[in-house]
């Protein structure tokens, strides 16, 4: 594996391949006091993000290091992208530095995959405007699979914002190749274009939706679109698509409640929902550092022993 | 071959062999004081430079509505020089460029300056293009008059690049242009339903997480325009027609008289957002590349006339415009060389038209539309001698290096094109022998 751009064409094996990493690894991990293995000693991460973000950047910066690589946090603001250097320049300032992978968060839909042309350092996309967000799927996948053991044939309901969101589109493929079945469910203004062709069901009524679901997946309202006319007020979302105590008890008993985060809670998701022992949140987040770590193994050491 | 220079030129000229519109045997074409003078088999050639062009197929100079020549503002991505040069090599005898220059071709001195530097350099009648309005801001009319009575003769006037959007604004532009015996080509896209937009609102854009262009966003200005050119009996010109909709309003209009011409690009006929995946801005334009339905709708439109001619809507962009994320580039793609060709491929191939259709699409009607009198003119004896010869069964493979343009961001690198310019003459001089530019 060379780089990771994206979940789409990420074959079936690769992707198990990827999360047994993450699971044995999690294993390798637990109970130890010192979270340090020395698997990617001496290589270099450089995380370079172009929007804010708090728990992607600390996951892969907290995955390498716990991997004993050397992480340099590169952050938009602070740097010679705010004199108005190009993608491509600091891509190529980065890879000259030695930067023997580049995980990138950028605005643009498509930049890992330019960076992934214009360099020869592996290339993580750690979010691309609203193309793709693969980490995250992967973690997601994984908190799924701990809880419900695989994937094949079950229904997973991904509720909002799935036009502006890269975290449906990589969840989507995923979640498919996986053999999961994905259900969409949104006002028909936050629905993308043609989505009646992606290899999902579609429909606009949460609660039809949730008594035959394995998981429900929230996606996080952007304060942006609150105001941009996509639905008429955030009560009335909230109202319609937000998941309430009583939408928990919709549910099959087994169904688990994923967000991506981060939550706006009595928005899209009841308080007392998001700390339910239903929801996976924190979960997700834990499998996020190994996800990061195995994704990691295998751009940078894969041709090495196990770790 | 003679080693005078073009202007120096006063012998006679000689073309051997060539087939008008590409039909019938092999006739001859003596071209004498930029005219021509005779027309028939066996002429002779004592005292001319002959040009032995067995069998080529000659049409009418080639006329392109819409092109970008950067000059001034962006000398980086395109000049006169090199934009007239691309021109010629790709058969054309006379361009229109846009507008959007800057400072903006929006007074007569801007425009005279535009004329006069295309006449310096001699390879094409570069006819400048007025601004609509004033620094192609949408608030207030140019002065449209001072333009159209400048050395530089205006007839057509755009906003290209953006539109016209304010429908008074768009009424008054039509009825005033009215009085100036010109035409408005608008740019047909609501920009409220384009905000941000980044490649066609489709399938494959969703996919790929970019913004959509709506076609309702051209469909629905081309339909208000079309009624307000009825409304003010004005001539309307819609530029680059990218969706199988604009058609349909296009059909409506012209059936019902209203004098409404369009135009549609080279890359709008081939190139469809399947391209999009990979990201690579090469293949951002706009309007953006749309579907497989929308291309074959327009060449059908194009062979039956509902769309009017083949324009360019040559952009030449600097490597650091293309060589970026998506929605960091520029959109537009270099166009002028490879129009012939790409029609061939689309159009003449296919059997939706041929060489007396491609006359007529790509010369005669835009130069009725521009009011460009002595282009597109019949090849007949009286005629100003101004001619393309194109080998129609020659190809040749698109290398964006090797483009006169000074900006190399063709689409169709790599491409193998069929039909290939072997010479183009304008006004009985020479501009390009060989598929080189003579000068």
């Amino acid at each position: 594996m060379r780089h990771l751009l994206s979940t789409a064409g990420l074959e079936r094996a690769a992707a198990l391949a990827l999360l047994d990493t993450a699971d044995r690894l999690k294993q390798a991990l637990l109970g130890r006091e010192v979270h340090k293995l020395p698997t990617l000693r001496g290589r270099t991460v450089v995380t370079l993000f172009y929007e804010n973000s708090t728990r992607t950047r600390a996951s892969f910066e907290i995955a390498g290091k716990w991997m004993s690589a050397d992480v340099v946090n590169i952050s938009a603001g602070g740097s010679s992208v705010a004199k108005g250097e190009s993608l491509r320049d600091t891509a190529r300032t980065l890879a000259a530095m030695g930067a023997d992978c580049v995980v990138v968060r950028h605005p643009a839909s498509g930049a890992a995959h330019r960076m992934a042309g214009w360099v020869s350092t592996h290339v993580v996309n750690a979010g691309d405007g609203a193309h793709e967000h693969p980490t995250q799927a992967l973690l997601d996948a994984a908190t799924l699979r701990d809880r419900l053991g695989h994937l094949d044939g079950r229904s997973v309901t991904i509720v909002g914002d799935v036009v502006h969101s890269r975290v449906a589109r990589s969840n989507m493929h995923l979640l498919t190749t996986l053999g999961a079945r994905v259900h969409l469910v949104a006002p028909p203004t936050l629905l993308p274009t043609g989505v009646h062709r992606w290899p999902v069901t579609v429909g606009h009524d949460l609660d039809a939706a949730l008594p035959g679901t394995d998981a429900v997946m929230m996606l996080r309202v952007q304060a942006e679109r609150m105001h941009g006319g996509f639905f008429p007020s955030a009560r009335e979302y909230s109202i319609r698509y937000g998941l309430s105590e009583a939408r928990l008890g919709l549910l099959p008993e087994h169904a688990v409640v994923l967000h991506p985060g981060p939550m706006l809670r009595g928005m899209e998701i009841a308080h007392s929902v998001a700390d339910s022992p239903r929801a996976a949140i924190t979960e997700q987040v834990r499998n996020g550092v190994h996800v990061r770590m195995a994704v990691l193994y295998h751009l940078l050491a894969a041709q090495e022993d196990q770790p | 071959m003679s080693e005078q220079t073009l202007s120096q030129r006063t012998r006679p000229l000689l073309l051997h062999g060539i087939r008008p519109y590409g039909t019938g045997d092999p006739v001859d074409i003596l071209v004498r004081d930029g005219m021509i003078a005779e027309l028939g088999t066996g002429l002779d050639g004592t005292g001319a430079e002959v040009l032995d062009m067995g069998g080529l197929v000659v049409l009418p100079g080639l006329v392109d509505l819409h092109v970008h020549l950067r000059e001034p503002g962006r000398e980086d991505a395109e000049t006169i020089d090199t934009g007239s040069a691309a021109a010629a090599l790709g058969g054309y005898t006379a361009v229109f460029a846009m507008a959007n220059t800057d400072p903006v071709a929006d007074t007569a001195v801007i425009v005279e300056h535009v004329h006069r530097r295309g006449r310096e350099v001699g390879l094409v009648d570069v006819h400048p293009v007025g601004a609509v309005t004033v620094g192609l801001r949408g608030e207030r009319l140019a002065e449209l008059g001072g333009m159209a009575c400048s050395r530089a003769a205006v007839r057509v006037f755009s906003d290209d690049g953006v539109c016209v959007h304010d429908p008074l604004l768009m009424r008054r532009a039509l009825e005033y242009t009215r009085g100036l015996g010109g035409v408005v080509a608008q740019h047909a896209e609501d920009p409220r339903l384009t905000a941000g937009a980044q490649a066609h609102d489709g399938e494959i854009a969703a996919r790929l997480g970019l913004a959509g262009w709506p076609a309702a966003a051209e469909e629905s200005v081309v339909a208000r325009d079309c009624l307000l050119a009825r409304d003010a009996a004005a001539a309307l010109h819609v530029c680059h027609v990218s969706t199988a909709g604009t058609v349909a309003v296009l059909r409506w209009a012209k059936e019902r008289g209203i004098q409404v011409s369009a135009e549609v690009t080279p890359h709008h006929l081939l190139l469809t957002d399947e391209r999009l995946v990979g990201f690579d801005p090469i293949n951002k334009v706009n309007p953006p590349l749309r579907t497989a339905a929308d291309t074959e709708a327009l060449r059908a439109a194009l062979a039956e006339g509902t769309v009017d001619c083949v324009a360019t809507d040559h952009a030449p962009h600097a490597a650091q415009d293309k060589d970026c994320e998506w929605s960091a580039a520029r959109p537009g793609m270099l166009g002028l060389q490879t129009a012939l060709s790409v029609v061939v491929a689309t159009m003449v191939r296919p059997g939706l038209l041929d060489w007396r259709g491609v006359a007529r699409v790509m010369s005669e009607r835009p130069a009725r539309i521009g009011g460009a009198g002595d282009q597109g003119r019949p090849i007949a004896v009286g005629e100003p001698a101004t001619l393309v010869l194109v080998d129609p069964d020659g190809t040749w493979t698109v290398r964006g290096a090797q483009l006169a343009s000074l900006a190399g961001n063709t689409p169709y690198e790599g491409m193998e094109l069929p039909g290939q310019v072997v010479a183009t003459l304008l006004r009985g001089q020479v501009t390009v022998e060989d598929g080189q530019v003579r000068g």
